[in-house]
């Protein structure tokens, strides 16, 4: 089922926790929404869910406006932080409570109650832990259960608000591609909330990037990584090196370095700012043009395939060291040790008009 | 490895690094114990001692005596209707407290303390200043034939308005920090209002609940102050179990009024009891909580 919000604002007091958000989520895919704490992913999702109400916008499942629908008729799944596992059950009946809770005449019996749980429960792996209660559990498990409540009632949608944030980064992982495998076999259109970018990038079909709000940007991973269409999307995402830049009619300076820059073709002397990945900057020994920067070499860390430089120019002004990411054999090439005296050349950047407050 | 091997100054009894000397040890524990035996057990033994130094068949006619079988009846019904009703509110107020955001909350948690602020004998003068003869609406009840002041039904309104916090404020702390997951869970799963109070908030509040009620109806029963000024003091009327009492004391019937205190003692004593059994399990129930929580 596909989900789209339009227009969504919501108000908590005087801070605006969603401003003007529209959005749509295909059907069946597996969405994630990023960003840092205070961007409004986990209002948006709960407004999704009906566990908030928005002040102003709509929701709508498959076309249809479920804005003043109730989250009981809403039929999502939503999976909390914190599990929110009833703790006076045993994990049996947190299993079934959504369907016990059904009135008498849509209820299943018994016996298949019993049968569909114990399937669920097949299906997180945790069949032998139906007698136990919820404190008896690790993290990673109840997580699991967790899920496997939701998906009891064979809801429509499935939301998780940060669901591995609680726990440690081994189960995190596991848990993280085991979602992923379980969202391929079920295809339930899903929305999880998370601010770890690589949680995001690594399970979700396409990711948004929220920032104070507002959305910053809709895409695929890759889109979102290779393209970040604002200052804040690259540097949430990834690591970034910001250079000094002005732009003039097409032309851009970076840090003295002068580059075309088309799409700026009718910026007249504006201040800007160029962000460049560690990856995308060249390094040489010697000055192939005088389009390079000079720099030296203050750190090498060269653990892994990929060696990473921290490098401070030496005839600029920014003092704030740069990061490099170069190939372990470029490394073999040049030798570099503490110290020595290198040539540096954005290879791929974007320029961003400095805002003016 | 042998336990022989370890050196020996592991094996000795040092003191810790945070712990105090001996003797400050036992001067605060035995200070402590004489200040509880002065206070504490010393009265309470002397109620039975003195409610039965005449022997047991003093005893038990004070106790089965017309005028003090009313008053335990009174008593009885004061706290049958008390109670349910501050659990009855006790539930609604903690819930709406804990679980939803609302104007003027802090003055409501400010109105539930009230009754603990303020002097038991002043509360039952305000009941007197509203439904007395001379009060605000004493005219109209008379004409009406409505007697409040000096009646069982001010007794039962001076107790409900002094047991008020027990339950709300045991309960309030409890719910907040239970939060509000478990019921969003339960609602999202398409549980109703009802099954989703019944089945997810009452199981995690029941042992609170009980505890609050122990107390309120230990104080239901005791309270002195407000019934006071609002009964009138009728015997074989409006007379409770404390008030009955301190009647027999004034009249110098020393061994009958202690063989009435002696049962007030007695729920003292259940009470107590009770409440102990009800507190581990409290504690049980918190430490799986907060196992529950911490992952």
């Amino acid at each position: 089922m596909s989900i789209e919000v339009r227009n969504l604002s919501k108000q908590f007091g005087t801070f605006a926790a969603l401003r003007d958000v529209s959005l749509e989520v295909h059907s069946g895919e597996l969405l994630a929404l990023l960003g840092p704490s205070g961007s409004g992913k986990t209002t948006l999702l709960r407004v999704i869910a009906g566990l908030d109400v928005a002040d102003a916008g709509q929701v709508l499942f498959q076309g249809e406006d479920a804005t003043d629908q109730h989250v009981r008729e809403r039929q999502v799944g939503f999976v909390f932080q914190h599990y929110a596992l009833f703790r006076n059950m045993t994990i049996f009946e947190n299993v079934a409570f959504g369907l016990r809770v059904r009135p008498k005449n849509v209820r299943p019996p018994d016996a298949e109650i019993r049968d569909r749980v114990h399937d669920l429960l097949k299906l997180v792996q945790l069949d032998w832990l139906a007698e136990r209660y919820p404190h008896q559990l690790s993290g990673g498990q109840r997580q699991r259960i967790a899920l496997a409540r939701a998906l009891a009632v064979e809801p429509k949608v499935l939301l998780l608000d940060e669901p591995f944030g609680a726990l440690d980064a081994k189960v995190r992982k596991e848990l993280r591609s085991w979602l992923r495998r379980l969202h391929d076999d079920m295809h339930i259109t899903s929305v999880f909330v998370t601010h770890d970018q690589e949680e995001a990038l690594e399970v979700a079909d396409r990711v948004v990037v929220m920032n104070g709000g507002r959305i910053e940007q809709v895409g695929t991973p890759d889109e979102v990584y290779e393209n970040p269409a604002s200052p804040f999307v690259y540097e949430f995402l990834g690591n970034v090196n910001l250079f000094h830049s002005r732009l003039h009619r097409g032309r851009a300076w970076i840090d003295g370095i002068e580059v075309d820059a088309p799409e700026h073709a009718e910026a007249e002397e504006l201040a800007a700012t160029a962000y460049v990945r560690p990856h995308d900057i060249e390094v040489d020994r010697v000055a192939k043009d005088e389009a390079a920067l000079a720099a030296r070499v203050t750190h090498v860390l060269s653990v892994g395939p990929i060696v990473r430089l921290e490098l401070i120019r030496e005839d600029s002004k920014d003092k704030n060291p740069i990061q490099v990411e170069i190939s372990k054999e470029r490394f073999r090439e040049l030798q570099l040790v503490r110290g020595d005296q290198v040539f540096i050349k954005p290879r791929r950047f974007d320029l961003f008009p400095n805002q003016i407050h | 490895m042998n336990a022989t091997n370890l050196p020996a100054t592991s094996r000795m009894r040092r003191p810790r690094a945070t712990q105090e000397p001996a003797w400050v040890r036992w001067t605060l524990i035995g200070l402590a114990l004489a200040f509880l035996t002065l206070f504490l057990f010393v009265p309470l033994i002397l109620v039975f001692y003195e409610a039965l130094k005449k022997g047991a068949d003093v005893y038990f006619a004070a106790i089965i005596e017309p005028d003090a079988l009313s008053a335990i009846r009174l008593t009885l019904t004061v706290a049958a209707i008390a109670v349910p009703l501050n659990l009855i509110f006790g539930i609604a107020a903690a819930w709406a407290i804990a679980k939803f955001e609302f104007r003027g909350k802090s003055l409501l948690i400010t109105l539930i303390d009230l009754p603990f602020s303020v002097s038991p004998v002043v509360s039952g003068l305000i009941y007197v200043l509203i439904f007395g003869l001379q009060g605000w609406l004493g005219p109209w009840l008379a004409e009406h034939d409505i007697q409040v002041i000096f009646a069982v039904s001010g007794i039962v309104l001076a107790t409900v308005f002094v047991t008020v916090p027990f339950i709300a404020r045991e309960l309030i702390p409890l719910m907040q920090a239970q939060g509000t997951e478990e019921e969003e869970a339960a609602v999202a799963l398409g549980a109703n209002g009802w099954q989703t109070f019944s089945r997810v908030t009452l199981p995690n509040i029941k042992w609170g609940l009980l505890y609050g009620t122990i107390l309120c109806n230990a104080r239901a029963m005791g309270e002195f102050g407000a019934v006071s000024v609002v009964s009138g003091h009728i015997r074989g009327s409006t007379n409770t179990l404390p008030l009955h009492v301190e009647i027999l004391y004034n009249e110098y019937n020393f061994a009958a009024a202690f063989a009435v205190a002696s049962l007030l003692a007695l729920l003292a004593l259940v009470t107590l009891a009770l409440k102990t059994v009800v507190e581990s399990r409290i504690t049980q129930h918190k430490e799986n909580a907060n196992e529950h929580r911490g992952a």
